[in-house]
Formats: C-alpha cells, structure tokens, sequence
C-alpha cells in the first residue's frame, strides 16, 4: 500500500477475530481443557497474617497415598517467584507474611476430594505481630519487609518548590485516599501443567504474560529455557489480575504436575481467586499547592504513599506511575512529587488496569474541584487557566512535541454534556427536591506503553510469518483477553501488507513458537507491538518484491504466489522486526526526568450524578468521554475499550469495597463484593478526536487503561456539585455518604454554595 | 477413583434437543454434568454461587443459573445451552448482533449473556432499554461496561430473522 491511499482495514469495525468461537460456545479456556490422565490441585493456605509456621499435620481420616503433596522442601530449584524483585516464595517456608498465603499443594485425580483433604491439613503457627495500614507500616510498628517496610521511593524535582510558598496568593492541601479495587474478570485464574523428563515443564493458561510465567518457572525448576514452554489458552478477562499472579499458580500447578506424574490442573474457584489473588494498590495521597492571584499553578508538593502488601511484586512501577501521573495534565513550575510504596502483612497486591494512576488521578482531580471552591473560581477555568499544550514542559521536564488539544477536548466535552445548561438548572431545582443533582469533570492523561527506558529494556521482538495454507500468521507474545488483541494485529497486518483481513490469522501464544514481544500490560499492544507488526508486514512485501517478484500493484493471490516462490527458496517466509525507540528519547531513572512515555493519550470525562437524601445512594446518570488515542484502529472494539473502563471506574468509585479483617478479604464472594449491573451503568456517550501518532501503528496510541483513570473524581467532583460537600477517600457507599450528609444540617444551603 | 456408584442415579433429559441419559450423583450441579459428563463446555463457571450468571442457561423456558440447580430437578426437563443457539454455518440472530455490535469482549459471560438475552426476547421481542437492563440485570460483564450489550439485544430485537428464529424455539 503506497502511503497516499486511504488505509481500508484500519479504521474500520471489521469483527473480533475469535468472536465466532466466543459466540457459540466453542472458545476454549483452560477450565474446558482436559489432559490424560488429569489431576486436580488444590492449595492449603495461611489463616494467619504473619508468623512462623511450627508444623504441618495431617489428618488421618484422610488415606493420604492417593495424594500428591508439595511443601516448599519439594521445589527443585530456587523458592523464588522472579517478577521485578525475586522476594515472594513460591511455597511458605517456615514463615508467612501475609493471610492465605500458599503453603502446601494437594493433587488427587477426585477433584470434589480436595476440598476435605485441603481441611485435614493441619497448620500450627507461632503469630508475630502484624501491620494493616500505611501508617503503620511507616511508624515501623513491625519491620516487615528489609529494613524499613520501604519496599520502593522515588523523588521527582522540577524548579524549586519550597522557593514559592511565601509569595504565592493561594495555598491550598488536600489529603485522598483510594481503596483496594478486585479485577474480578469472570474467569478466576486457572493453569494446566505437565512435566516430563524429557520436554520438562509445561503449562497452559489464563494469562496476560506467558514470558513472565517463563521466566519464573525456570527459577523454581532450574530447568534451561527451552525445557520450559508456556501456552495462553483463552481468557476471560484480565485487566492486569493476570499479569503477574499466573507466574505463582503455574509454579504451583507444575510442581504438582513434577510431583504425581500427571498434568494436573489447578482452576481457583471465586472466594479463592478474591481472597489470594492481587488486588489494586490502595493509596494516599497529600497535595500542597501555592496558586497565584489569577489561579496558575505556582508550585505542587506532592506525597504519594502506597500499600504494596506483603512482598514487593509489581509496586515499584505502579508507584512509577502514580508518580508520572499525579502532577495531573497541567503546567508548573515547580513540582515535587515524594512517593513510596509501604510493605504490609496484606495479601500483595498487584497490576490493574490504569496501574497507579487512577489513584493519582483521582487526588489531583478532586484537588482542583477543592482549589476551585477555595480560591472562588469555577473549576473548569481553574483547569483551562493551567492546562499543558504544545511545546510545555511536564514535571518531568518532557516537552510536549505533538498536539495537546485539551481545550478542544474540554469544549466537546461541555458541548456534549450540555455542561453549564446543566449545572444551572441542578442549582435551581436542588434546593426543593430530595434528590440533588450535580456535574463533575476529570481532565487527564495517560501514557502509553512502559515508562521511561522500559521499552527499550524490554527489547520487544515481533513479526509475521506466511503458512503453507496460504495465511499470514502474527507471531507475537502478546494475548487477546477481550481488549481486542487478535482482531488490531490481524487488521494492523492485512493493512500494512495490502492483504484482505481474512487472509491474517493468530499463531498460537506458545513460547515455543513466537518471539517474546513483551508482555500484555501499559496499553501497548496497539501502539508498539502493532508498530513491530506495522513494520513487519512493510518489510515482508518489500523481500517479496526485491526477490520474488512481486509488483508493484498485487491482489492477495499475487501475495500468496510470491510468497511461495519464496518459501520455495528459502524454506520458510519470515519478518521481524525488534523494537526502535522514537528519536528524542531520553530518560534518567535517577532523576527521574526526560521522557516518561513517548505518548500520551488524553481525555476529559462529564459525570453527572444524582444523591438521593433519603436512601443515601449515589447514582450515575449520564456520563461522557471525550478522547485523543490518536488513530482509532477499530471503532467498535475502541468504544467498548472506553465503556468498560468507565464502567469499572464507576465500581471503582462508588461500589467497590475490598473490606480485610486480620488481613483476609472478609467479603470474597460476588455477592458481597459488588461491582456495576446492567441496572448501574449509565448511558456512555463517548467522543474521539483523532491526531494520529507518528511512531504508533497506523497513528495509534495507547487506549485500554486511560478510561479508567477518570470516573472517579469526575464522580465525587460532581457529588460536591450535588451536596457541597467534597468527598475525599474512595469508594464512596451509602454508608460513607450518610454519614457526612446526616451531620450536614442545611444541605440546602451547602449546595448553592 | 470415583463416587460411590450405588449413589448414582440415572437421570434422562431433552439438552438443545437431544435426549440425554447420565449416571450422575442426584445433588451434582447441572453446571457440572453438562460440562463434564455432556463435554458442553459452552456455559461457564464464574461465581458458584447464582450471582455472575455465566453458566445461565434455559430449562423449560426458564433462566436459571445451572450453578445452583441441582441435577435431579432436571429430570425430564428441556435445557437449552449456548450451543443450541444458531444453526450450523448460520449464526442466531443474537450472536451475529453480539458480533457486530461488539457485546462480546473477552467471551467469558458471553454464553449466558446470550442465554439471558434469548429468554428477554423470547417473552418481551420488542424489550424497551429498561427492559433489557432489567433482563440482563443477573448476568455480570467486566468488559463492556455492557452499553454494547444493550445495542446488540436491540439490532438482534430489530433483525427481521429473529421472530422467525423465535417461531422457531416456541415452547
């Protein structure tokens, strides 16, 4: 395709790729995979938070001979989970650190005997005293992890801060808090293993990141990497939940396998997957702010504390991003952003969808609704008065080389929304009406693919083959769990080779058979590996054309044609191409300054909301995203992207509570872990406004995560609309809002405030 | 390596037309024996406990989550499946919307999404939006944010196949 033409696939809302087979039932997830001979595992678990383990009994109403047992003495190589830090056993070993934390392995070929059996284990503890919060693990009230409790820090500097406080018309603090928040995709995690001599250990899953799981089995089996392999099967749903945890369960799920001789497949049924799996990292965040007379930013302090739990798995670089994150899409001066991740005798928790900043975005969003209300200025002009554009410089000092059109997001958005008109009338009729209505924005951005050096650490190989079938197969590392993986590759592929969409087909996620493309996480699927995939297929049809004579103008059948003289010569039909950072790239990670992310993609969201007096229930009416991703590859799959995120951010601010006693998720089942129904959600009214992105696939940027980081502040900001009252820790319940609104005696003097 | 067999029982039901027979404890969950005794791996397990609706499917003109119904009271019955849903070569009405719309995502609660829908229609064909939010109010999706959903319940309510495709499925 020749750069002039109008691209035909791209853009387009050509059908899920595996969408047939989703449809009729015939996808197959692991829980649908049966293997000779199959045994099933089960996990006995810590009932305490932290303590030593004195002894593991066993039953003797249980013939034990029909089980296989592991302890941590059963794992051959090193009792390690590697993830950033290799801190996490994989099995406890004389001591746990966390509630339901893994301690002993059962298989039988009965699943429905597991259960009793996982009972008749006998556990003795020796307790130590644990810690819960953040600030306890900050007093050191026990040392839980290395010397400190510290598990990560970071300081980013920009100008000097301390320099503006007295000479600044306004300062105004603010302190937020965030909950914990569960992926709960429908699909609990769940891996099959096998283990042989002679191919060593293999394991098929639910996962986001089959080289991570890769790379952690050949700790604990010390085996060479190609006497590993690691097979996604279909997943249903992720959202970052299996990022990092499969790497735990197919360590588990193979020593059984190593252990009884048999694949053995492990599924966690709901209250199992709640109670042990990573959750979203809870945060508090302190903003100080010194503003001038007119109400430009002078200076922003920023204080990021995390709880990380028990080990460190993922929290250095959710930290990361809360810090990138957390100075908002705004010009400063002066910045300062401390930040630090805290170890606790939590379960871990782990990646989820936004990874760090939605927390970040919701402290710096409900901030400016509360510097707006002290110094008098309507919060929308407070945000345009102080919004980034072209050529700014972030706190990073990262100039802003491509579009930043947030004053045209934000005027779309208050046209969509029917902004002011709104707003208005809620302020006439509140004061007579039981019910009282508000509006409330979030102004944001988030950037694409790994931070800083990441990508270019991550080294990301991808690329195309053509099959004897006459088919161009994708081979990439990167899984399809509903975000639409399959379907942008395979349109990105027939696209930039000139071919039909149904001439495209997915290899299969196997180590063994595609190169390691990076993992599935940072919303850089789209942007960087379809850019591998992009380059890929422009450099398949230029070997076609150099060698094997292919013209200028081809039909698909001259593409499949060439390509078989060529495999005729060559014995196979192969592009790669490995990752190439944008020019202009430059990152110190001890300063934490430069590029943070070669794009950004941003977005301003309308929540409008109605508190109900009586019942005490927020409820979302109607919400708006007006988005900049750069190039929409596929329209459907795109707008479902910012639907469901909206959605879980809606869960996220309003529904969603993780609530631990001692540790365990006291709530761990759907019914009394509650996210949105079909009855919650509200109309979704989403907008793009596309500049395609000159180093992302067809111009696109990352797209999965940014809807998620901003129905939460847009939501309490239009609740402080509402009520007056500025809500500052999520989620919000009933309970939380009774509790403040019962003690406001003139609500109807609050809300025309 | 099994239960008891004096424990089974034989129990005969009508699965997306066929008559089936199974030797299967009487408390075992309907979940359970279609997907392991029939290998109709279609409906899902995502909560066991009657709150996600995956593994939702129709008995006797009912929805009922297949999680919570013990297999003896199917006896006799006539189960509908996911896999019942559409002829072979030729989608259902529903699930060419679900494709077109995008109603599907990571395809998890897909199947009793699909289940739940064809049950709305097949008592409500022309459901208004409160009435699709009220009849899919039991099926959970993480993914959509079900907005999509909706849209594919309403261009599969308005695709002229679907009342023949209902005639078809009158009980």
């Amino acid at each position: 395709m020749s750069t002039s033409e109008k691209p035909r696939i791209v853009g387009a809302p050509v059908p899920r790729k595996e969408g047939v087979d989703k449809l009729r039932g015939r996808a197959r997830y692991v829980d649908d995979i049966e293997r000779e001979g199959m045994w099933y595992g089960a996990t006995v678990r810590s009932t305490i938070a932290r303590g030593f383990i004195r002894s593991i009994g066993f039953d003797r109403r249980i013939d034990w001979s029909e089980f296989a047992i592991v302890t941590a003495a059963d794992i051959p190589g090193k009792n390690r989970i590697h993830l950033i830090l290799a801190d996490q056993p994989c099995l406890a070993d004389g001591v746990v650190n966390h509630s339901d934390e893994a301690i002993v392995l059962l298989a039988h070929p009965d699943k429905y005997k597991l259960r009793e059996a996982v009972d008749a284990v006998h556990i003795e503890y020796e307790p130590l005293p644990p810690i819960f919060t953040i600030e306890e693990s900050e007093r050191q009230d026990a040392i839980v992890w290395g010397p400190d409790n510290l598990l990560k820090s970071y300081l980013l500097e920009k100008g000097d801060v301390d320099s503006v406080w007295n000479r600044a018309a306004h300062i105004v603090e603010g302190e937020y808090r965030t909950g914990a928040q569960e992926h709960l995709y429908i699909e609990n995690n769940g891996v099959i293993a096998e283990h042989s001599e002679e191919n060593g250990v293999t394991v098929w899953g639910s996962l986001q990141c089959p080289f991570y799981v890769h790379k952690s089995l050949l700790a604990v089996f010390d085996l060479p990497e190609d006497k590993v392999r690691v097979i996604q099967t279909e997943t249903g749903g992720a959202f970052g939940g299996k990022e990092d945890y499969p790497s735990i369960l197919a360590s588990h799920a193979a020593l059984l396998a190593l252990k009884s001789g048999h694949a053995v497949k492990m599924v966690y049924d709901r209250m199992e997957d709640l109670a042990a799996t990573t959750k979203r990292h809870p945060s508090r965040i302190r903003h100080r702010t010194a503003l001038d007379k007119d109400g430009k930013l002078l200076a922003m302090d920023i204080d990021i504390a995390t709880d990380g739990g028990a080990y460190s798995t993922l929290s250095s670089t959710v930290l990361s991003r809360a810090t990138l994150h957390s100075p908002g899409p705004y010009v400063c001066p002066n910045v300062r952003v401390r930040s630090r991740a805290w170890a606790t005798n939590n379960v871990p928790y782990g990646a989820f969808r936004g990874f760090g900043a939605p927390q970040a975005v919701f402290a710096i969003e409900r901030h400016m609704d509360e510097i707006a209300a002290m110094i008098g200025l309507d919060p929308i002009e407070l945000r345009r008065r102080n919004f980034l554009h072209d050529g700014d410089t972030t706190a990073t000092e990262q100039v802003m080389r491509d579009p930043v059109i947030l004053d045209q997001l934000m005027e779309r958005a208050l046209r969509e929304s029917d902004y002011y008109a709104k707003r208005a009338r809620f302020v006439r009729e509140n004061p007579a009406c039981a019910v009282k209505r508000g509006m409330g924005i979030a102004a944001f951005y988030h950037g694409s693919g790994f931070t800083g050096s990441g990508e270019r650490y991550l080294n990301s190989l991808a690329g195309l083959d053509v099959t004897p079938e006459g088919k161009v197969r994708v081979l990439v590392a990167n899984t399809e769990f509903g975000q639409g993986t399959n379907t942008i590759l395979g349109q990105i592929a027939a696209e930039a080779i000139g071919i039909g969409y149904d001439d495209v087909i997915m290899a299969p996620v196997d180590t063994g058979i595609v190169p390691n493309s990076g993992p599935t996480v940072a919303s850089r699927t789209s942007m960087v590996v379809g850019r591998l995939i992009e380059r890929a297929g422009l450099q398949l049809v230029a070997m076609l054309r150099e060698h094997d004579g292919l013209g200028e103008h081809f039909t698909s059948e001259d593409f499949f044609a060439a390509s078989e003289l060529h495999r005729a010569a060559h014995g196979e039909v192969v592009s790669l191409c490995r990752y190439e950072a944008p020019p202009n790239i430059f990152w110190d990670d001890q300063k934490y300054r430069g590029e943070a992310y070669p794009a950004f993609a941003w977005s301003i969201q309308v929540a409008q909301v109605a508190v109900d007096t009586v019942t005490y229930s927020a409820e979302v009416e109607d919400f708006w995203s007006v988005q900049e991703v750069g190039r929409v590859l596929n329209p459907v799959l795109a707008g479902g992207q910012i639907e469901g995120g909206i959605a879980q951010g809606i869960g996220y601010a309003l529904y969603e509570k993780v609530l631990l006693q001692n540790g365990h998720m006291a709530n761990n089942q759907m019914t009394n872990y509650i996210m949105p129904t079909a009855e919650d959600v509200p109309p979704i009214h989403v907008f793009f406004e596309e500049i395609p992105f000159g180093y992302g696939a067809f111009g696109a940027k990352g797209i999965g995560e940014l809807p998620h980081d901003g129905p939460a502040p847009a939501i309490l900001n239009a609740i402080r609309d509402a009520t007056g009252i500025g809500f500052r820790a999520i989620p919000l319940l009933p309970e939380d809002l009774f509790s403040e609104l019962a003690a406001c005696e003139s609500l109807t003097e609050a809300s025309a405030l | 390596m099994s239960h008891r067999p004096d424990c089974r029982r034989n129990i005969r039901f009508t699965v997306n037309g066929e008559n089936r027979n199974v030797q299967v404890l009487p408390m075992k969950r309907l979940l359970d024996v279609l997907r392991e005794d029939l290998r109709l791996t279609g409906t899902k397990e995502g909560c066991g406990e009657g709150e996600c609706g995956s593994c939702s499917v129709r008995m006797n003109g009912d929805l009922v989550n297949s999680c919570l119904v013990p297999v003896l009271q199917a006896e006799g019955a006539n189960i509908q499946t996911v896999e019942g849903l559409g002829a072979s070569g030729k989608l259902h009405p529903l699930q060419q919307a679900f494709l077109d719309c995008g109603g599907a995502q990571c395809g998890i609660c897909t199947p009793g999404m699909l289940m739940a829908a064809t049950q709305l229609l097949s008592i409500n064909p022309h459901p208004s939006m409160a009435e699709i939010r009220e009849g899919l109010a039991g099926n959970l999706c993480r993914c959509t944010g079900f907005i999509r959903i909706f849209d594919s319940v309403i261009a599969a309510a308005a695709d002229p196949n679907h009342s023949s495709e209902q005639a078809g499925h009158a009980r």
